[in-house]
């Protein structure tokens, strides 16, 4: 591998790593709000309960998403130099509200947890509530950034020269409000179907007091319901995002379809592979101007193909997998969660084993459909790091020695990603559920 | 002032904040590992009560300050990445496993010990290693290959410069932590923590003072020429060692209630003491951002950007004051919290 290679392997898999953790940071807290406030509404310990071992969950988690978020930042400043350079000078207002809005979340989260119980119930909901605020404020201005990779604004660049800078209008870039969205409204939706897999799972096993099987009912159905709005809410506005590729960024949406030509009543691929020396989708299932209607809401919308951009312009045409991984995904959960609540509504029974089972499944799916979108949206923006301005060998450090580096950070994350799976499973093993059921206590302890 | 100067002195104000906040954060790691298995002692307990809310907010400290540069400095990152991406990337490393290993140590009551000793060793390494930037900036250890820059990795590491400025890190990380977990255990009414910190300030004290003295002698030929600067501003580091003698015998004046020793004094004499050494030692550094190679104006962002920076750093200052206050009391002030 070359050094820019290395510097994109290392950065991707530490943003890769990351992101599992950003992303349930920013979905768990709304589950805990949302625990909270029926607490209070419903005067029911059970929620209470919730609230308090989510936090633990939460808590440790963070532990590793504040390391993993300093690690990313610090190093996109180290390993993109020629990036940062451009980005100092058009984009640093989103990284810097960023740090306030991070703020935020690091001091209402320590107000929330260390001194819970000094606070007031209600003060205690506007604490976990700025715990959310700062933890979405950080997801969405750093998406700012990424919108602004994919659609640059604010400035005017001639010979790597860059003048009549406007930040704010590099801000409000055209893809950042519809961007922010996804990445927001699918972050609630994997905290809530993460916390649907572990109710789930613990409704499956055996030995259970009558207390914890309700414990475990009260806490799926919330997750589901609000699981299951996320989610339908994250394919409405994926739709959006689609027809906004459409428009600023045909190639993107070409690869990820795998539409080689320029058409009206352009057909949608689901599946099969893109063959770059034919020019040809191979195996794909193919709905007949589906495709058009998606980017344009017409059928005789004319999507622009690959064969219209110049080769080395082009994505790498995996990414069409990790397109239809990330739609497939999604739909499924949608499919999934509305079919549980459905039956729930209609049989007025707890649901049956097999739909338990599938259920414990929601929350790696949401994580994989994360990974599978973040990927796809980085890679399918190649050659560029920013879009049609500069391409990601002059954005990469010129320094040599990144391959120690990357064997040791793969260390880092493989090790850390097994001691926190252990550290969570051993610590909800050491306190189950039931002790904390027999025990009521109305009021938040600390530790 | 021009924008430039402005820009640096922010950033001076952010490093500085850092420096104390991170060398607190770091050392109190590293007292709460020493203290761990002692029997009957509060000493590990006062440590783990001041970072287990802190620690986060520390951290973000650090984010802050790197944003801010490469908001106020892009045009520096080509040359600065390439010097350090090898030792802030270990930095890094260290750090995740210092915070990660502190919140398993609050969930895990069985391997404390264990986890203890991981983030106390890398909190000592940590500011170990970041001060080590300081010497690279200054010229000598950086050579022009191809039109980049790398650090001479073999003449920086067998040179005195780098292990002064090193004993001088640890020293001060070591200091500072003590005088601050003193005032703290004032604070918690806590004699037994609060002789054991007195101790420790009392014993390492003049090792700062020396240590410092001795990065300033053992410079090397090449960064000579900041020597001769720092004799030009010799008047910071006379009042900074004016403020250490103030805030060192502070550890003696008699206090309220019994106590000997005015923590509170101390703490907030020894940072002025920090904060004129590094003022000096800033205002010597200047114009250079990294010697001869790069000056704060080569490095600077357009005007536009500059102005968008300094308004959104006033509202969001203004927006977080009250927050941080509010922190402050809870976990600094509030009895409930500090004896439990």
């Amino acid at each position: 591998m070359d050094h820019v290679q290395l510097a994109r392997s290392l950065f991707g898999s530490s943003m890769a790593f990351h992101i599992i953790f950003a992303t349930l940071g920013v979905g768990l807290p709304l589950m805990i709000i949302a625990a909270e406030v029926l607490f209070q509404l419903r005067k029911d310990s059970d929620y209470a309960t919730m609230a308090r071992r989510w936090t633990k969950g939460f808590a440790i988690l963070l532990g590793v998403a504040i390391p993993s978020g300093t690690i990313v930042g610090v190093m996109l400043a180290l390993l993109w130099p020629g990036f940062m350079k451009i980005v100092g000078q058009v984009i640093s207002l989103p990284f810097q509200i960023e740090i306030w809005a991070f703020f935020l979340e690091a001091l209402f989260m320590s107000i929330y947890v260390y001194a819970a119980d000094r606070l007031s119930p209600w003060m205690r909901i506007v604490s976990v509530v700025f715990v959310a605020v700062g933890a979405t404020g950080s997801a969405v201005l750093i998406t700012d950034a990424h919108a602004w990779m994919n659609t640059p604004r604010g400035f005017t660049i001639a010979d790597g020269k860059i003048t009549n800078v406007h930040p704010w209008a590099a801000v409000f870039n055209p893809s950042f409000f519809n961007t922010a969205l996804h990445v927001s409204l699918s972050g609630y939706m994997t905290g809530a179907f993460a916390i649907a897999s572990i109710a789930a799972w613990k409704l499956l096993s055996r030995n259970r007091e009558p207390r914890e099987t309700a414990y475990h009912r009260k806490g799926l159905m919330l997750a589901l319901v609000i699981g299951g709005v996320m989610s339908l809410a994250t394919a409405l506005n994926g739709h959006s995002t689609a027809q906004m590729l459409h428009q600023y960024e045909p190639e993107k949406l070409a690869a990820a379809e795998g539409l080689f030509e320029t058409q009206a009543y352009a057909p949608l691929a689901i599946g099969g592979i893109v063959d770059k020396e034919s020019r040809e989708i191979k195996g794909a299932i193919e709905i007949p101007g589906a495709l058009s209607f998606l980017a344009g809401n017409r059928f005789d919308t004319v999507v622009k193909g690959l064969n219209e951009f110049p080769v080395e312009n082009w994505p790498p045409l995996f990414v069409h997998t990790l397109f239809n991984l990330m739609v497939m995904l999604g739909s499924l959960l949608i499919v999934i969660s509305f079919g549980a609540l459905f039956y729930r509504w209609r049989k007025k029974r707890p649901l049956p084993g097999w739909m338990l089972r599938v259920l414990v499944l929601t929350g790696p799916m949401s994580l994989i459909g994360i990974e599978t979108g973040w990927i796809f949206s980085c890679s399918a923006r190649q050659p560029w790091t920013i879009y049609h301005i500069q391409r990601t060998a002059e954005a990469a450090t010129a320094s040599q020695n990144l391959g120690t580096l990357f064997i040791l950070f793969i260390g880092l994350y493989v090790m850390l990603m097994c001691i926190t799976i252990l550290v969570l499973w051993s610590y909800f093993k050491r306190n189950p559920v039931h002790a904390e059921l027999t025990v009521k206590h109305m009021g938040h302890s600390g530790r | 002032m021009s924008d430039s100067s402005l820009g640096i002195l922010l950033i001076w104000i952010f490093v500085f904040a850092y420096s104390i906040l991170g060398s607190i954060d770091f050392g109190a790691g590293f007292w709460s590992m020493v203290f761990a298995g002692r029997q009957g002692s509060t000493a590990a307990d006062i440590a783990n009560r001041y970072l287990s809310p802190t620690w986060k907010v520390t951290n973000v400290f650090l984010v802050l300050l790197v944003v801010a540069f490469v908001g106020f400095f892009p045009f520096a990152m080509p040359m600065l990445s390439s010097l350090l991406v090898v030792p802030v990337c270990l930095v890094l490393l260290l750090l995740a496993l210092r915070s990660t290993f502190m919140v398993y140590s609050q969930m895990s009551a069985k391997y404390v010990a264990q986890l203890r000793i991981v983030s106390g060793v890398t909190g000592l390494l940590i500011p170990g290693l970041l001060i080590t930037v300081l010497p690279v900036t200054l010229g000598g250890f950086v050579e022009l290959r191809e039109g980049h820059l790398q650090v001479l990795a073999d003449k920086l590491l067998t040179s005195r410069t780098l292990y002064a400025h090193l004993g001088f890190g640890i020293a001060s990380e070591l200091f500072l932590s003590a005088v601050f977990l003193a005032d703290y255990a004032r604070e918690s009414e806590d004699r037994q923590a609060y002789g054991i910190y007195r101790n420790i300030a009392m014993t390492i004290g003049p090792l700062t003072l020396l240590t410092g003295m001795l990065a300033a002698v053992a410079m090397n030929p090449e960064a000579q020429w900041i020597v001769e600067r720092m004799k030009e501003q010799w008047i910071w580091f006379a009042l900074s060692a004016l403020f250490f003698v103030a805030g060192y015998s502070a550890l003696w004046w008699k206090g309220r209630g019994g106590w000997t020793g005015v923590p509170r004094a101390a703490v907030v004499l020894v940072i002025i003491q920090y904060a004129m050494a590094s003022f000096g030692y800033g205002s010597a550094h200047l114009p250079y951002l990294i010697y001869p190679h790069m000056t704060v104006e080569q490095g600077f962002t357009n005007h536009a950007m500059f102005v968008s920076l300094l308004a959104g750093y006033s509202v969001s200052t203004l927006v977080l004051v009250p927050v941080f206050i509010w922190f402050w009391l809870l976990f600094l002030k509030d009895k409930r919290y500090l004896k439990p």
